[in-house]
Order: C-alpha cells, then sequence, then structure tokens
C-alpha cells in the first residue's frame, strides 16, 4: 500500500501539535511492512529523520519548465533531492504555473509556517501537487488538515485515487464559533471531496458532521497517541519548598488561558506553598500579565514566554499539576505528554483528549470552583498526586501510535476497495 | 426438613454534598440533604413499605412458618426516622408477629472490625441499642458490613457477646464444601457461622430480571425445587440481599413480589420450610470449621476487601479517618460524634475504588461521582474539616495517653472533692470530738 501524504509541518521544525501528529501517526503506520509513505511538506530543513518514510520538500519541485543542467541542480538541491528526481518532475509539468512567481529552478518559495499570505501558499501548495501527482505512484492520497485539502483535492482529481483527509482541527475549535468563511469553505470543499474523513476524536467528529454537514458514515475516529519516552528519567523534579501548577501551550482563545488566571485567583485565596506557571506565547499574553496583576497574585504567578523542544519537557517534569482548560480541543498531545513525565493532567471536557484518559482529572472548561478543588486536592493530599502519577504512566504508556496506524490501515483498505 | 433462612441488609449512607476546599474550616455540614431525602423516599416507597405489606401478609396468611429477619444499619434508621417514619412503623408491626428478627450490624456500616477493635464494639453496641428501643428485642444473631469477616473479626465478635455470625460463602474459603450447613469457627468451636449461599442469593438479586439468563423466567416452583434437589444432608439455604432487591434491583412490574408470595405455598407443598437464624443456630450442631485467615466479604467477583481498601486513594483516606479514632472516643462532642459514624460508611470508599477500568463490569451500586478520584477529593476535604475541629477540642501538642489521664482527672474532679469534702467533715468531728473530751 502507497500513501502520498500532504502535511505541512514535520519535526523537528514544529510550530504546533499537528507536525507531532504527522511524525507519530507515519512511524505508527510504518511499522506495517508494506506501507510505503511519501510526505510532502511546503519546506523541508533538511534535517528531519527519513528512516520510515521518503519525504518531497514542495519547493524543490519544479512547476515551471527551466533549462538548468544536472551539476547545478545537484548544487542547489541535492542536499534535499536527487537531481534525477528533479528531472522527473520537471517532465510532468502539465500545467502552466507561469502566473506563479518561480525561482531560477522553475520551484515555488513555501515560508512552511502560517504567514499573511497564508492562502497564496495554500493554492501554490496546489501546483505543486498537480505536479508530484502525475509523476508518482499511490493508492490513496492522505491530506493532514484544511491546508492541504486543496492539494489533495487536486491531486485526487489527476489521479482518481481515494483520498482520506485527517481532521486535526477545524475552525469552529480555533475561533470558538467565529469562523472564518474563508477557512470554512476549503474545510468544507475538501471534506466534501474526501472518500473518508479521520477525525482526532469524538468531539471532532461531531463537529465535522454538525458543521460541515458530512455523513457519518463517512467520518470515522482515530484517536492521536504519544511517541513512547527513553529518556523520561531525565526529567525530575528539582528540590522546592513549593508545588508548581502550569499552563503549557499558545497564550490564545482556544486554549483558555483566562480560566487558569481564574483559578490560580481562587486557589491562592487560601492555600500557601503553590505558584503557578504560564509557558508559552501568543495574542493573549499581554491581557494575561494585566489579569494577574489585576487580581494581584503575580508574587506567585509567572510567565516564561515560548519554550522549545527539552525546555517543554523539562517544565513539564519540574510541575506538579499541568493545567488545559482549552475551550475547545480537537485532541491535545500535551496533557499526555505531561503525564509520560510522571504529571498529574487537569483537562477541560471539551478536550479530545478526555475521551480516551481515565487517570486524568476532567471538569468543564468554565467551573473555576472544581479546577480550583482538584488543584487544591493534589498538592495537599499525597495519594492523590501518587495515584495520578502512577496509573497516569501506565495508562499513557498503552496509547500508542501503532494501534492508531492500524486503525488508518483498515480505512485505507476501505476506501480502497481492499 | 431443609430450612431457607431469608435475611435482607438495609443500609442507606448520608450522602456527602458537594464539599469544596475554601469551606474547609468555615462549614461544618458535610451532607446533601436533598439526594439523602430523595433516596430514602425512593426506596421507601418502592421498596420498604411495600415489600413490608407482602412479607406481612405473608407471616400472617402461613400463620407465622414463613420467616423473615433483618440486618438494618443504624444510619438507615436514623434516616427512616427522619424522612419516612412510617417504615420504621410498618417493622414494628413485622416484628409483633413473633416471625421476623433482627440481626447486629455496625451503626455506620463502616469497616471498623479491620481498622479500630474499640470503634467497632462501640457501634455494634449502639445499633444493638437502638434496635432494642425501637423493635423490642436485642439481637442475638450477628452480620458484618458487607458481610466483612475473618477468624479475627469472628473473634472480635464473639467478645461482644455474639456467638452467631452470618459470613460470605466465598469460593476461596469454602472451597468444595457446600454454604448449606452450619459451620464452627476456625479455632473456637463455640462461635456458629451460617453461611450464605451467594448462589441463590444471587438469583433473587442480579438475576431475577435478567431475561438473557439461561434460567429465566425464575418462579417459586423452581426456586423451591433447586432446594428440594440438593442433597439430603443439606439442610440449611442462607439467602442474603440488600432489601432493594424487593422493588428497585427488580422492579414491581418484573413480578418479584408475586415471586416471593407464592414462595410458602410451593415450600410447604415439598416440604421445605422457613426458619430464623437464631432457631438455626440453637437447633444445628456445626459439621466443620471454616478457616478465613483474610477478610472476606459479599462484594463483587472476589468477594474480598479490595473494593473498600484496594488502591492508594482508598487506603490513604481510611487511615486518616482511623487515626482519629481515639481522640474522637475522648471526645464528648455529640455532634463531632454524628458525623464520626457517618463518615465511616463502607459507601465513601467504594466510590473511590479504581477497579471498574480494569474490570468493566456493571456494579449493583450506582456512583453518584464522575470518577474516583472526584470522590476522594471531595471526601478528604470533608474529613479535613472533621480533623480539624477534632484537633479544636483538645490540644494536638499532648499525646493521646496523657490527655485521656487528664480527662479522667476532670471527670472525676466532683467525685474526688466529694470524697475530700467528706474527709474534712470526718476530721472535724474527730477534732471537735476530742477537743470536747478534754
Amino acid at each position: 500500500m502507497k500513501a502520498l501524504m500532504f502535511g505541512w509541518e514535520f519535526p523537528p521544525h514544529i510550530l504546533g501539535g499537528l507536525g507531532t501528529a504527522s511524525y507519530g501517526l507515519t512511524k505508527g503506520l510504518s511499522l506495517q511492512p508494506d506501507m510505503e509513505i511519501t510526505f510532502v511538506i511546503p519546506k523541508p530543513w533538511g534535517d528531519e529523520d527519513q528512516s520510515f518514510l521518503h519525504i518531497i520538500g514542495a519547493d524543490h519541485v519544479p512547476v515551471v519548465w527551466k533549462d538548468v543542467n544536472w551539476d547545478y541542480v545537484n548544487g542547489r538541491i541535492g542536499k534535499f533531492m536527487s537531481p534525477d528526481d528533479y528531472y522527473r518532475f520537471r517532465d510532468n509539468i502539465k500545467y502552466d504555473f507561469r502566473r506563479i512567481g518561480t525561482d531560477d529552478l522553475g520551484c515555488i518559495n513555501f515560508s512552511g509556517r502560517y504567514p499573511d499570505n497564508l492562502m497564496e501558499e495554500i493554492s501554490n501548495y496546489e501546483a505543486v501537487a498537480s505536479v508530484i501527482a502525475h509523476t508518482t505512484q499511490f493508492d490513496v492520497i492522505h491530506a493532514h488538515d484544511w491546508l492541504t485539502y486543496p492539494a489533495g483535492r487536486f491531486a485526487k482529481q489527476i489521479s482518481g485515487k481515494p483520498m482520506v483527509i485527517h481532521v486535526h482541527a477545524t475552525d469552529y475549535d480555533r475561533s470558538r464559533g467565529q469562523v472564518n468563511p474563508d477557512v470554512y469553505r476549503i474545510e468544507k470543499e475538501g471534506m466534501d471531496a474526501a472518500d473518508h474523513i479521520i477525525t482526532v476524536s469524538n468531539l471532532t467528529r461531531q463537529t465535522v458532521i454538525e458543521k460541515y454537514y458530512q455523513n457519518p458514515d463517512k467520518v470515522t475516529t482515530v484517536h492521536n497517541a504519544v511517541e513512547p519516552m527513553t529518556n523520561v528519567n531525565e526529567f525530575t523534579k528539582s528540590k522546592r519548598k513549593d508545588k508548581i501548577v502550569t499552563f503549557l501551550g499558545r497564550i490564545t482563545m482556544q486554549k483558555g488561558p483566562e480560566y487558569f488566571v481564574e483559578v490560580a485567583a481562587r486557589v491562592l485565596q487560601q492555600t500557601e506553598g503553590v505558584r503557578f506557571v504560564m509557558a508559552g506565547s501568543g495574542d493573549m499574553m499581554d491581557k494575561m500579565i494585566r489579569l494577574v496583576a489585576q487580581k494581584g497574585i503575580a508574587d506567585k504567578f509567572h510567565f516564561t514566554g515560548f519554550l522549545k523542544g527539552r525546555q517543554v519537557y523539562e517544565m513539564l517534569g519540574e510541575s506538579d499539576v499541568y493545567m488545559m482548560p482549552s475551550v475547545s480541543e480537537p485532541f491535545g498531545i500535551s496533557p499526555l505528554e505531561a503525564m509520560q513525565v510522571g504529571t498529574p493532567s487537569i483537562i477541560s471536557k471539551q478536550s479530545g483528549c478526555a475521551e480516551i484518559l481515565n487517570h486524568a482529572i476532567k471538569t468543564d472548561y468554565w467551573d473555576i470552583d472544581t479546577m480550583a478543588d482538584y488543584i487544591h486536592a493534589i498538592v495537599k493530599y499525597p495519594a492523590m498526586y501518587k495515584t495520578l502519577h502512577e496509573e497516569g504512566l501506565t495508562e499513557v504508556n498503552n496509547i500508542k501510535w501503532e494501534y492508531a496506524g492500524q486503525k488508518v490501515r483498515r480505512i485505507y483498505d476501505m476506501v480502497c476497495g481492499r | 426438613m431443609k430450612t431457607i433462612n431469608f435475611c435482607f441488609r438495609i443500609h442507606q449512607r448520608f450522602n456527602l454534598k458537594r464539599y469544596r476546599f475554601f469551606e474547609i474550616g468555615n462549614d461544618h455540614y458535610y451532607y446533601d440533604d436533598y439526594a439523602n431525602e430523595t433516596a430514602i423516599r425512593y426506596t421507601a416507597d418502592n421498596c420498604y413499605l411495600e415489600a413490608n405489606r407482602v412479607l406481612l401478609d405473608m407471616i400472617r396468611s402461613s400463620n407465622g412458618k414463613f420467616k423473615v429477619s433483618f440486618s438494618i444499619s443504624g444510619l438507615a434508621l436514623e434516616q427512616l426516622e427522619q424522612y419516612a417514619p412510617e417504615v420504621i412503623e410498618s417493622f414494628q408491626e413485622l416484628a409483633k408477629t413473633g416471625s421476623v428478627e433482627f440481626l447486629a450490624t455496625p451503626y455506620g456500616h463502616s469497616l471498623a472490625a479491620m481498622y479500630n477493635e474499640d470503634e467497632f464494639g462501640e457501634q455494634v453496641k449502639m445499633q444493638a441499642n437502638k434496635i432494642k428501643e425501637l423493635f423490642g428485642k436485642k439481637p442475638t444473631v450477628f452480620a458484618n458490613s458487607a458481610l466483612l469477616y475473618s477468624d479475627e473479626i469472628g473473634e472480635m465478635i464473639a467478645n461482644l457477646g455474639y456467638k452467631n455470625i452470618v459470613v460470605e460463602g466465598a469460593k476461596h474459603v469454602l472451597g468444595w464444601k457446600s454454604p448449606n450447613y452450619l459451620y464452627s469457627h476456625a479455632y473456637n468451636n463455640k462461635i456458629k457461622l451460617l453461611v450464605r449461599n451467594n448462589k441463590l442469593s444471587d438469583d433473587i438479586n442480579y438475576r431475577f430480571s435478567n431475561w438473557t439468563w439461561d434460567q429465566y423466567p425464575l418462579t417459586a416452583e423452581k426456586f423451591i425445587g433447586w432446594i428440594k434437589e440438593s442433597p439430603a444432608a443439606e439442610n440449611i439455604f442462607t439467602v442474603f440481599m440488600g432489601y432493594e432487591a424487593l422493588g428497585v434491583l427488580n422492579n414491581k412490574n418484573s413480578g418479584i413480589f408475586e415471586f416471593f408470595k407464592a414462595l410458602p405455598f410451593h415450600a410447604m407443598e415439598q416440604g421445605v420450610g422457613f426458619a430464623l437464624p437464631s432457631e438455626i443456630c440453637e437447633k444445628n450442631k456445626p459439621v466443620d470449621t471454616l478457616t478465613a485467615l483474610y477478610p472476606m466479604s459479599w462484594t463483587d467477583e472476589e468477594k474480598d476487601v479490595s473494593a473498600w481498601c484496594g488502591n492508594e486513594l482508598q487506603n490513604e483516606a481510611l487511615s486518616k479517618l482511623y487515626n482519629l479514632a481515639e481522640r474522637v472516643h475522648l471526645c464528648s462532642d455529640t455532634l463531632l460524634k454524628v458525623d464520626w459514624q457517618r463518615l465511616q460508611d463502607t459507601a465513601h470508599f467504594y466510590f473511590m475504588t479504581t477497579k471498574h477500568y480494569s474490570d468493566g463490569m456493571i456494579y449493583a451500586q450506582k456512583i453518584p461521582y464522575e470518577s474516583p478520584y472526584e470522590a476522594f477529593m471531595n471526601y478528604m476535604n470533608v474529613l479535613s474539616d472533621f480533623i480539624e475541629r477534632v484537633n479544636a477540642q483538645y490540644p494536638t501538642s499532648i499525646e493521646n495517653e496523657e490527655l485521656n489521664a487528664l480527662l479522667k482527672t476532670i471527670r472525676n474532679q466532683e467525685e474526688v472533692i466529694e470524697h475530700l469534702e467528706k474527709k474534712v467533715k470526718t476530721q472535724k468531728k474527730i477534732t471537735e470530738t476530742t477537743t470536747k473530751k478534754k
């Protein structure tokens, strides 16, 4: 089974959960011996792990025919791709894309991020997809998140192969209901064209069915998983007097940071020896700093700014409680990461991961009293911490990408009629 | 003659209200009155009143040949007195027939037997007094909370003056033995053990309305038939279950009441009788001993204590609770003692079990919490407040033993003063008479 996947991010250079999930899922799928995965991303950095899949950088695929010799191509992009592949792609340019600005090789420059001209990048990505679809052989198309739906759709149109789209989030989650009409259009068109839709939680599945009017029969939930950590023991607590409660993620509306501040104020009214940390950055950060000052808890409430890579795990490992009061979270992988380093998690019921976790605390995101109560309980009653810590570890170690991969495979087999 | 010994357990917990940590130290009322009243009223209307009426009819129409016994916890009686006094009256009417027996059990439906012997004794006495006060007779047969029993507990019960105990017929204790005989304690053969037949009990309790069961529907004829067909020497059939089996677990439309009504007729026809636990223990001799090194109970598949003390949450809560026992015994505050009973209820610990995640069984008891963690948190918040109250009674810097001595002095001070005053008076008299003589 050959799968052509369109993604937007791939570790180690990632901006959000999408990259992590793409990596985990492809790795889980690759455990099946007959699975061959080609993964397209807008802009590879060259240090991606390609041991279990083949990565194509969209910014190295020519969309306009240019007369260039082998050595020149090798010098320019040899680091990423063999020049022979370049020529194969060049031979399969079937449409006139000269309206798009290209470089000396006829390739498009991608930022690989979420720039202001995102819509333009999305449509350029579509152009690249057409060349790839004409060139390579595959059985199924798999598009990750709305940015890649148009590309997937075009590839399907060209090849006639079935398309599976993977909904990691919808615009309803990102905007608390105030959807951007353009984004909604792209999402809806992608879903309508798809042969099957994979959602990361039942919560998202419900959104897809109700808000995007999809037939429930073609929407299946495949919950995300976590990569097992080999170096868990490196992330332990240093000796401290105070207990630490952590919020970690983008400080945006979707993640409910203001509820975290409210909870902190509530807990600090009555409880000694607790500190709160808000790690990450985002458009609501300044507002949060003001709110903390207003509540008069700035001496016990700390901001760290954006954390990356190892710092994330260090922060989680240092914490006594991890809290994710997301207003709407399609899945939310960070509580699982917290549990991997043995930190108890409090998550909102409006998070997809709540569907598969028993040994995490689940509350409504607006239920400040209950969240405060749980924090107090974990901090003050040792048995509570210990049980969540131990049972959580056992539980999270059994949530494996391999199983998610098997579910995805069944869907491939179904759409391919095998 | 083969005899059936019907026992029903009646217990109602005091539901805790949602108790936040901000309330610790401020709010000393822990209960959800609405939930308690609703639960009592619902069970009273669907089960207690209706079932009592049916049983009373059965006793009267069989001229007292149908016999039944009840084990009612003190907490249930308290709540019935408060919310459904007519249920107490109907039990009193049953008691008057002479075909009904009330068993001894701990007042608070607690695990005290495993954690604190003094507390256990106190609870058993309290409940026995309450039964005597309401129904006019002190119980002589003992049935622990959830039929908790081990050799050690058996000895404790005997020390309290009960020589007859109802125990669970757990497979790992009985082995090849049949539950349908009278047994005795492992090393004290004066203690007689009535063994619950869990197959017959569960047939009525859990399987009566289960239409996927291969024996469905269960009729009185079939039930008595099973007993009749058992080996000739087996003659005691202890059928022990929650009273809720009549009308709640098996609702009125399931035909459970009709089933019971038909029992005496078929029993008489087939030569099977009914007996009270005390009668059975009096008339029969134990055939063998039963050894239970570890506590067993009637709960879950395992028939052990893992439902209440099987994980760390439960152990922490229980140890924090029973650490207080000695202090509470020293206190004389009535309200404190009332709360102390109510907080010991096994139900609170049952709600903290994490077993359900692994075995996925459906449990008879509905759990009012979303997760074991919520149950634990709420309970610990309540307990934290309770601990503060207990500690506020006497300074914590004084050790229990020292405190006990001091309290004794305080309590006895009047006697001592009186005694000393008398001494002074006699001394005075003596000196007066001697001076007069001079």
